[in-house]
């Protein structure tokens, strides 16, 4: 039995008060293990990002409990949170957000760096990960001089880089086109996630629904079903 | 050594990360040194002939170097002398706690070179007994003084209107017969670009045209420097003001600075080089934090502190501020070098209190510049990064 990575409980979060008082999430629960990819999945303002933005310690809900591996997170003080997220969480970005005025193996050190890791030992662990990604040779180019494809696998290796328990990613294939997604979830399907990772994915693409273990669906802010299914194993 | 290991181990990294962002923007950070070398090398240049000017408006006192001197009341400037009464010398001299008081006449006249033109000059009648006060002598014997219509010539920059004279040269000034007798050099040339003669307080008053009372100034030494107060004291019963070299030095800088617009001036072209500095950098630095907004909330989420992103605000503002005072203060000093060396007399000088004012300016556009990026850094919530 795959032990659980990310336990939410009773989550909630609105925004405003009285009549301009917004629901994005109601009153919702589940539970992630490790070594599987979640997909949370759901129509356009049905509440999918920010409640990965709860369970990933970015928004603090309104109500309820985020615990990863046993810890409640909205119990850590700002700055342990934020130690909390650097050590045990990845995150990738829909619009990867990597600085353009680095080098692409400076992008995918930067955890690193805020772990107050020696600057050549992070710059040659980050050659290692673009390896990983398959783009050794691109280390040392602006991530402006990558394809769309490939600034996707620079993010991952960014977010991979301190070794993560849980990762986040946030839309993965929404600026790339249909091959170039696939192929990178499928990536992350075969190299990235291991018995001690667990992967949670927003998407509303369908084309890489085979690749979730299984498949969070909201709907208006709650929790319509969870769905089994892993077509590609 | 605990702070320095603190810095290596903790924010090394992300300073270097800073730096870079910083540096490789090359266009902004171009325009952000612009904006506040300009800034600097305006301020700077500004003040620094503005203290030129008032270091060269007390040449007179800085030259003479006398430890105290008495005045009317109404002098504001050494150039602007108020005759004295002759008894006046003697009252000091009786004061207690004077070593000695000698006096020193100050005035205009008019020279007629060779060539039959006319130039102003300015000249100071020394104490015939002590000369006290007399400048350095390049040529010539200082007893000459004494000989028939004697006088020094100082060598500055305005030693050429007088055609270059030599030891021995005569002309005339105000209808008198005047020879160099010797080539003098002093500490510092006046504001007015006119030569100085030297000669005897006796002969000073022959050549100048005269009011009822005949001296400039009373030049005094004190026994020590506990009697200044009880002079200034014992002056001042007199009606007369005693002031000590510095005090005049200050007072003179007073005048230039409130009473003839100078100040007023400077004043305004230093807020001007601080707007123009606050503006171009604040703006570029403005653009530049929002440029790489959204970059900082991603850090944030990654596990970025708030204050790791204020270090690294700070730390681009303070670097390109003090890239920016160096280039500023650097080209400054490079064209005031040029143009002494064209006009060796060229009333500029930069100080330390210039410096430190232009370091303090800098630290305050690099403040309020990276005040407003760190407000915009600090409320940049991650969450934001997912929404888009």
């Amino acid at each position: 039995m795959a032990q659980v990575a990310i336990e939410a409980r009773g989550v909630s979060k609105w925004f405003g008060e009285g009549e301009t008082r917004t629901v994005a999430v109601h009153d919702v629960s589940f539970e992630a293990k490790f070594g599987e990819i979640l997909y949370v999945v759901g129509p356009s303002g049905s509440g999918k990002t920010t409640l990965l933005s709860l369970v990933s310690g970015i928004l603090r809900p309104n109500e309820g409990t985020v615990a990863i591996e046993g810890v409640d997170i909205w119990k850590l003080a700002d700055n342990a949170l934020a130690d909390f997220r650097l050590n045990r969480i990845g995150f990738v970005f829909q619009d990867f957000h990597l600085f353009p005025r680095l080098t692409t193996a400076e992008n995918v050190a930067l955890p690193l760096f805020l772990k107050k890791r020696d600057w050549d030992q992070s710059i040659a662990e980050a050659r290692k990960y673009l390896e990983i990604v398959g783009l050794k040779n691109r280390a040392d180019l602006p991530p402006v001089k990558l394809s769309g494809g490939e600034q996707q696998r620079v993010a991952i290796a960014r977010a991979i880089i301190s070794s993560p328990d849980i990762l986040i990613m946030d839309e993965p294939t929404a600026s790339l086109d249909g091959d170039t997604g696939r192929n990178i979830v499928s990536f992350v399907r075969n190299n990235i996630l291991n018995d001690k990772r667990c992967i949670v994915v927003v998407t509303h693409d369908a084309r890489i629904s085979e690749f979730a273990d299984r498949t969070l669906l909201m709907e208006d802010g709650k929790l319509k079903g969870i769905e089994k299914g892993n077509t590609h194993a | 050594m605990r702070i320095a290991a603190y810095w290596s181990q903790t924010v090394r990294g992300i300073l270097r990360i800073a730096y870079k962002l910083l540096v490789n923007d090359r266009a902004k950070f171009a325009a952000l040194l612009v904006g506040i070398t300009f800034a600097v090398f305006l301020m700077v240049q500004m003040t620094s002939l503005f203290a030129g000017v008032l270091f060269r408006a007390s040449a007179t006192v800085v030259n003479v170097g006398a430890s105290i001197w008495v005045m009317d009341p109404a002098v504001q400037t050494v150039a602007s002398s108020i005759p004295m009464p002759d008894y006046m010398l003697d009252a000091v001299r009786s004061v207690e706690g004077v070593k000695y008081a000698v006096p020193i006449s100050s005035g205009s006249g008019l020279a007629k070179l060779r060539d039959g033109t006319y130039q102003a000059v300015n000249v100071v009648g020394l104490d015939d007994a002590t000369l006290f006060g007399r400048p350095g002598l390049l040529q010539g014997d200082i007893r000459d003084i004494y000989a028939d219509n004697g006088f020094l010539v100082v060598k500055d920059s305005e030693f050429s209107k007088l055609e270059n004279p030599k030891v021995g040269t005569d002309f005339e000034i105000n209808n008198h017969r005047g020879v160099i007798v010797g080539i003098a050099q002093v500490a510092s040339s006046g504001l007015f670009g006119i030569p100085t003669l030297y000669t005897t307080f006796t002969r000073a008053l022959e050549y100048l045209p005269q009011q009822s009372f005949t001296i400039s100034y009373i030049l005094v030494e004190p026994k020590s420097q506990n009697d200044v107060a009880r002079i200034k004291s014992a002056v001042g019963r007199l009606g007369y003001l005693a002031l000590t070299k510095q005090e005049f030095m200050s007072q003179i800088s007073r005048f230039y600075m409130y009473q003839t617009g100078l100040g007023l001036n400077l004043l305004l072209m230093t807020i001007m080089s601080f707007v123009v500095g606050l503006s171009i950098s604040g703006q570029t630095f403005y653009t530049f934090v929002l440029e790489n907004l959204e970059k900082f909330g991603a850090l944030k989420a990654i596990g970025a502190k708030g204050y790791e992103l204020v270090y690294m605000i700070l730390f681009q503002a303070g670097f390109t501020a003090l890239t920016g005072y160096g280039l500023g203060v650097g080209i400054c000093a490079g064209l005031l070098f040029s143009a002494k060396l064209k006009v060796p007399d060229y009333a500029a000088v930069i100080t330390f209190p210039i410096l430190a004012l232009a370091f303090v300016m800098v630290l305050i556009i690099a403040g309020i510049s990276s005040y407003i990026g760190v407000r915009k850094v600090l409320r940049i919530e991650p969450f934001d990064i997912f929404r888009g």
